[in-house]
């Protein structure tokens, strides 16, 4: 089959500043697809790429098939954007940002009013249908954007930080309509530095740093690949934690030392703790978790501020 | 899912066209009436009480020597109003260009969509005007049927120039620059309210102005005389400005939507 994606040594440059640098690519119809990463590290100018609204500087890229560089307009006919920034029509009302956005696109007003009602209802935005778009909540409109972004039947939906700045009870509704959506077999590309977000909607995903994939699997096997089943997390109250490192040698694959906490990564998280209580430390609180693609973040993309 | 999109019924520019009038048709009232409140004030005060000073000008009445100025004029400020905040705010506030963009729509699609609806405006804003001063008795010429067309014309090239100058700002605040320094001298120069002979050599300032050409062929029409110049040359350079305007504004637009 054909991939939806399809990018061979795919390279941003802005100026002297290089974005992307030389990533492949490729996404299959009906694949929730993910780009994890920290700030600025070239998921966004990836995702303007795919979305034909940026130019590549070099290597190649196709999308469904086509050139973005020389079919733009026809590409961006079949795609559904949802951009990290809100960029809705604030001189239209809820309705009226449907049914302009469905116009865009072709369709016949009838049309448009049929899916305008229908996506309303997807996002339940119903009761808001007359509201200008200003007073809604941040949770409406994102919600409204990725109406919007469904319009025209997009084969394939790409979301830049989708939940980004929304209040659980909006992110969670939100992952079950994107959920939803992927079981009606849309192909969804998302960007996301949140790990629980890619853990709940992403099939496949690539971790991003420095402009640069360094890492490609299942959220599964990442965590597989990058750490351990189990991560120990240890506390020794107010003490000087770089003393204890070296009597923690051993225990578990790898220890992490943090300014608060000493993460111990071990395939047996409970023997690993045995082990710890037999070596004679007493730390003053333990707490034995399954590891989660946040270890697998930190450990792939450090654990620096990037701002 | 290929071709989800089933009915193709509307051209992307005339689908950009039609999001100005969802728009226009909530606002029109209010649009209606200070596109003809403002001019018959103008003409109250100038044509009227300056008139019975000036008694009249190149052979007819004052009044109906400056009507087509303030009718060309009317066209001229709506499309310079119309062509800066909002502009500029689409791409840098709330960026509903992006989203625009984000769809089949091109940028030529975005720029014909757009100056459609100017035109749309311009040409009901000098129609409303009309059919109040007609009642006057100072359109003199049969000719002044015209006089929509050359709004039509006049309003491209105006507002194509401006939209490229307001979407290739970062700020503001340039748009008092314009205001102060193109706008307002445009409007007391261009042959509004006297002729651009008084003005000397001057005149040739005038001359790059669009509204002066536009003020021209208006004036040639309802008073049914000749043109100071041909009328294929008035609109020759209307088109000119229309086209470099249209020019620069796609450069502007793609800088902006596409990098």
């Amino acid at each position: 089959m054909q991939p939806l994606i399809y990018a061979r040594g795919l390279v941003k440059r802005f100026g002297s500043f290089t974005a992307v640098d030389g990533i492949d690519l490729e996404v299959q119809p009906g694949e929730a697809f993910g780009f994890l990463g920290p700030n600025g590290a070239g998921k966004s100018s990836t995702m303007r790429m795919i979305s034909c609204v940026s130019m590549p500087s070099a290597g190649e890229l196709r999308i469904l098939g086509r050139d973005p560089v020389r079919e733009g307009p026809a590409i961006r006919a079949r795609l559904g954007v949802c951009p990290q920034l809100d960029n809705l029509d604030p001189d239209l009302t809820v309705w009226e940002n449907l049914t302009t956005y469905a116009r865009y696109f072709g369709l016949s007003r009838a049309e448009a009013r049929r899916k305008a009602g229908e996506l309303l209802e997807f996002a339940q935005l119903t009761e808001k249908a007359s509201s200008l778009v200003e007073p809604l909540s941040g949770g409406m409109k994102r919600r409204l954007t990725i109406a919007r972004a469904m319009v025209n039947d997009p084969e394939l939906v790409l979301l830049d930080e989708p939940t980004t700045g929304l209040d659980p009870q909006a992110r969670h509704l939100l992952w079950e309509r994107l959920f939803r959506l992927k079981q009606q077999g849309v192909t969804l590309v998302l960007t996301t530095h949140y790990m629980d977000e890619a853990e709940q909607l992403c099939d496949r995903l690539v971790v991003m740093d420095g402009g640069r994939i360094v890492a490609e699997g299942s959220p599964r096997r990442l965590i597989e690949d990058y750490s351990s089943p189990e991560v120990v997390e240890l506390r020794f109250g107010l003490e000087e934690l770089a003393g204890y490192v070296p009597r923690l040698e051993g225990v578990g694959d790898r220890v992490d030392p943090l300014p608060d906490r000493i993460l111990l990564y071990a395939k047996d998280g409970d023997e690993a703790v045995a082990e710890v209580h037999r070596r004679g430390l007493t730390p003053s609180s333990v707490l034995v978790r399954r590891s989660t693609l946040e270890d697998v973040f930190l450990h792939l993309t450090g654990r620096t501020l990037v701002d | 899912m290929a071709g989800g999109v089933t009915a193709l019924t509307a051209h992307p520019t005339y689908a950009v066209f039609e999001r100005y009038m969802v728009l226009y048709k909530r606002l029109w009232r209010a649009s209606v009436f200070s596109s003809f409140a403002l001019p018959l004030l103008f003409l109250a005060s100038i044509g009227l009480g300056v008139g019975q000073y000036v008694g009249s000008l190149e052979g007819v009445p004052y009044a109906a020597w400056i009507v087509p100025g303030v009718l060309a004029s009317t066209a001229f400020q709506m499309a310079v109003g119309e062509s800066t905040y909002g502009v500029l705010g689409s791409f840098k506030w709330t960026r509903s260009s992006h989203a625009m963009y984000a769809t089949r729509v091109s940028i030529g699609d975005m720029l014909r969509g757009w100056l459609l609806y100017l035109v749309v405006r311009g040409v009901i804003a000098v129609a409303v005007f009309m059919a109040v001063v007609v009642w006057f008795g100072v359109l003199a010429s049969p000719w002044a049927l015209a006089t929509p067309l050359v709004a039509a014309l006049l309003t491209v090239a105006t507002a194509a120039p401006v939209t490229a100058f307001a979407a290739s700002i970062d700020h503001d605040s340039y748009f008092a620059l314009l205001f102060r320094f193109v706008m307002i001298p445009a409007t007391l120069f261009s042959g509004v309210f006297f002729p651009v002979e008084q003005m000397g050599g001057w005149k040739v300032a005038a001359y790059v102005s669009p509204l002066w050409h536009g003020v021209a062929l208006c004036r040639a029409a309802t008073l049914g005389q000749e043109p100071p110049w041909p009328v294929w040359a008035h609109a020759g350079v209307l088109v000119a400005v229309a086209a470099a305007g249209w020019w620069w504004a796609s450069a502007a637009f793609r800088r902006r939507l596409r990098d």
